[in-house]
């Protein structure tokens, strides 16, 4: 198969730049994981009531999608993105290629990892694992729930379960004192974007009025055996202990770097969010030719920035493929680049409101789930001269597991950095290598038959 | 800086020749561009073969396999090495044909170590193999051990010899000094030595061209694939006599799967990357020959860069323009295995200008370019 763009990730970006570019006459090969569109933030949208306006807008950008005319492939688990424009899923058992003249990456976000002693116990999840439970199996909390961590889709994930009849025992607020003042400096340029800040109010206000605990608390810790059975945490320089069967953390998101990096595109540190993003023009381009990125895989911005960014990234890449003047595209991006920068005005605002949490892990916390990996290991192997993630691995297999660290990378940057006294941006990141999301033997054997025989040569 | 030896790269085969120079009681500097066993070293699969060798290898390869027995008296570490056997099957009566042919030129050579088996004694090696293998190539004490423990074995062992390793270093330029020792520039200091051994693997063409010794030499980017922990299914290290297949699992469970498919290298961006499509006969052999991985998740996918020669043997021995320096690379991709005896025969070519060990074969002046001579 050979289309003109093939996007990776069916949210509000990937459906947005999918029916833009339809409509500038462009062949477009959508595929995302999930069992329909929607991605994340609009999980399941099709199949569930629409309650609000926000899930009516997004519907109607779903239907829009659904009319373009994109071939759109659903349980499509993409694993490799070549530069030179193959992609590579499994879909059915079995591995499929494509080639496509331009690429969109539109993968979107990950939760931050919240490293605590006992995160690994059953019964702790994140706060976005426990909302795709409530947007796709209606699945909402009972008693003796904890939130624990800090950011916009805590409130939200609290609100939303509130209004699906669910019960929440408590919020423990872990962002430190000051959070507040220092955002105060970003307001007023926030406030070119009142709507963020006006649902953050409200949020905190239908907490409140449900009468929902609202600890500030520290040194936080999930302790059960074999499961989680209660939290122990320190509030108004007391320690406290509660009974507890689920504990979700969050701490935002980050964007989803893993395949960007595995291309190879450049990519820079954003110290507000401490994490890695995507080098970008303002059409999504990355340093490389073929490869474009919109929504929050390029930056967290929001739904609302992603279906943006989605729709310039379209009438850039129609630009560059020649379906489009250059004249043409800027008329008709400059509406849409006006809006997204009035939306993105409220963002300096939000990061040093939610500034991520410190890590500093104490040393029998787990940070490598798949291999069992504590700060204390990490902290001894650089004591050892470990300096970088890439050699933890030979100390220490951290990063060598399933997820192949996804889940820890942050976290083990952090500490290595800390242990070793350097800034966590001179820290080179986990190398990450396709296949991104792990394919069986059988599905990878059964592109052999697909694929030109001239390529298999063995030489 | 001035010391007796230094040794361009800090793979396996520059770890072991200088450990074997330092134990001699020369003073000897490693410079390593990147960091140790950063290519081939810390990416191949880790095999300790003899079966299957070319007939040139073969006297080297069981000078080494001594060694590898008794590695923990060398390097104070097993390096993780398991004599769990090798063993290449046959899937046709034609393969069959093949290694019988193999095996009684061996004989013929004197050789004994391959052993060819039937199909009752490859089940009973390998129980998990698919049902049409029909029997088998085996040299039982052969095995595999792990790479980076092995690397950061000999890289400890170096030290402890008294060795000293630069990593950060990239050699840019080798001349000779005014008092006739070699002069070895690297982008952060310059070095000078009587003996100057070519360990740079990948990059060691180019370090012969500085020498003004341009041969021909190409690379190998060899793809390696790790699955997910499985339940213990095979002891030795499994391949195939007709297509190219290594397969093996490790202590941890994992499967790795090689046999010299072809990755892109880009030798001066240091990279490789993997060819999926390349790589899915890979998987396709796998799969044919134990079934029961069809379903076993693959969790990463990797190729390290190697200096691969025309006729698939090394290079070892001193530069035929630069007296002084001695080669040793272009190990094609079977190089893990010699590392212990190699080493031992550079140092030695290095110290007393010619060594004993069986390496006649692998002359650097085969390789010459002829436009150059």
């Amino acid at each position: 198969m050979t289309v003109d763009l093939a996007i990776i990730g069916a949210g509000p970006a990937g459906l947005a730049a999918a029916t833009e570019a339809r409509a500038l006459g462009l062949s477009v090969l959508l595929l995302d994981e999930n069992p329909g569109p929607g991605g994340r933030i609009w999980q399941a949208i099709e199949t569930r009531p629409a309650k609000d306006a926000a899930d009516r807008a997004a519907l109607a950008a779903v239907r829009a999608f659904r009319a373009s005319g994109a071939e759109a492939r659903f349980g499509a688990t993409v694993w490799c993105v070549e530069p030179e424009g193959r992609v590579f899923w499994s879909e059915g058992g079995r591995a499929h290629v494509a080639k496509a003249e331009q690429i969109l990456i539109a993968t979107g976000a990950i939760e931050r990892p919240l490293p605590i002693p006992g995160w690994t116990l059953p019964g702790v999840m994140t706060v976005g694992a426990a909302q795709i439970a409530l947007k796709t199996g209606g699945l909402v909390p009972s008693d003796q729930v904890w939130l624990a961590g800090q950011g916009p889709l805590l409130l939200l994930y609290a609100v939303q379960a509130l209004a699906a009849s669910g019960r929440i025992a408590g919020v423990l607020d872990l962002a430190p004192r000051g959070a507040f003042r220092r955002a105060l400096a970003h307001l007023p340029r926030a406030l070119r974007a009142p709507s963020y800040l006006g649902r953050g109010i409200a949020w905190r206000l239908a907490l409140r009025r449900a009468g929902i605990p609202w600890i500030r608390a520290s040194r936080l810790r999930a302790e059960g055996e074999g499961r989680l059975e209660r939290i122990r945490f320190v509030a108004a320089g007391e320690e406290h202990v509660r009974p507890a069967q689920i504990l979700l953390l969050h701490d935002g998101v980050v964007p989803s770097v893993q395949m960007t990096r595995a291309l190879g595109c450049a990519h820079c540190w954003d110290e507000s969010l401490r994490c890695w993003t995507p080098k970008t023009d303002p059409w999504g381009r990355s340093s490389l030719p073929r490869i474009v990125i919109a929504g929050d895989g390029a930056g967290i911005g929001g739904a609302a920035v992603a279906a943006l960014s989605g729709r310039i990234a379209a009438l850039g890449i129609a630009e560059a493929l020649g379906r489009l003047g250059a004249a043409t595209r800027d008329s008709a991006a400059a509406p849409l680049i006006a809006a997204r920068a009035r939306h993105l005005a409220v963002r300096p605002f939000l990061n040093a409101l939610f500034a991520p949490l410190p890590v500093e892990p104490e040393d029998d916390t787990i940070l490598c789930r798949c291999e069992e990996v504590t700060a204390g290991r990490v902290r001894e192997a650089v004591a050892l001269g470990c300096l970088g993630a890439n050699q933890l691995k030979a100390f220490t297999r951290a990063g060598m597991g399933p997820c192949q660290g996804r889940m820890c990378a942050a976290a083990v940057a952090a500490v290595i950095a800390a242990a070793r006294g350097v800034p966590e941006r001179e820290i080179e990141p986990y190398r990450l290598r396709f296949p991104t999301k792990p394919l069986t033997l059988g599905e990878l054997a059964a592109l052999y038959d697909e694929a030109e025989p001239a390529a298999l040569q063995a030489t | 800086m001035r010391t007796r030896a230094i040794v361009i790269g800090g793979g396996l085969h520059g770890l072991s020749t200088a450990l074997h120079l330092a134990l001699s009681g020369w003073s000897v500097t490693v410079l390593e561009r990147r960091h140790v066993g950063r290519h081939a070293s810390g990416s191949n699969a880790g095999g300790v073969r003899r079966l299957g060798r070319d007939v040139r290898e073969i006297a080297l390869s069981q000078v080494a396999a001594e060694m590898w027995r008794n590695l923990t008296a060398l390097v104070g570490d097993d390096g993780g090495f398991r004599p769990s056997g090798q063993v290449r099957v046959a899937e046709s009566a034609a393969d069959l044909a093949a290694l019988e042919r193999r095996s009684a030129s061996l004989r013929a050579l004197g050789w004994t170590h391959e052993e060819l088996i039937d199909r009752a004694e490859t089940r009973r090696l390998v129980p998990a193999i698919a049902q049409h293998v029909v029997g088998a190539l085996v040299v039982r004490d052969d095995g595999a051990a792990d790479p980076v423990r092995t690397v950061l074995a000999f890289r400890r062992a170096a030290l402890q010899a008294g060795a000293e390793i630069v990593e950060g270093a990239g050699v840019v330029a080798l001349d000779r000094s005014g008092s006739g020792t070699l002069r070895v520039v690297a982008d952060r200091g310059v070095w000078e030595a009587e003996r100057v051994a070519n360990c740079a693997g990948a990059w060691a063409p180019a370090i012969a061209r500085m020498a003004g010794e341009p041969m021909r030499c190409g690379v190998k980017a060899s793809m390696m694939i790790v699955t997910e922990r499985l339940p213990h299914f095979v002891s030795p290290t499994v391949s195939s006599a007709s297509r190219p297949l290594s397969l093996k699992q490790t202590k941890l469970g994992t499967v790795l799967i090689g046999g010299g498919h072809q990755g892109r290298a880009d030798v001066a961006a240091e990279t490789a990357v993997v060819d999926f499509r390349n790589l899915a006969r890979a998987a396709r052999i796998a799969a044919e020959l134990f079934p029961l991985i069809r379903g076993a998740r693959i969790l990463r996918s990797w190729c390290g860069i190697e200096a691969r020669t025309p006729d698939e043997i090394p290079v070892i021995g001193e530069s035929t323009t630069c007296p002084g320096l001695v080669h040793s690379f272009g190990y094609s991709g079977h190089g893990f295995q010699l590392a212990p005896a190699a080493g031992a025969a550079v140092a030695e070519i290095m110290i007393r200008g010619t060594t004993n060990l069986p390496v006649a074969a692998f002359s650097p002046g085969r390789l010459l370019e002829r436009a150059a001579a």
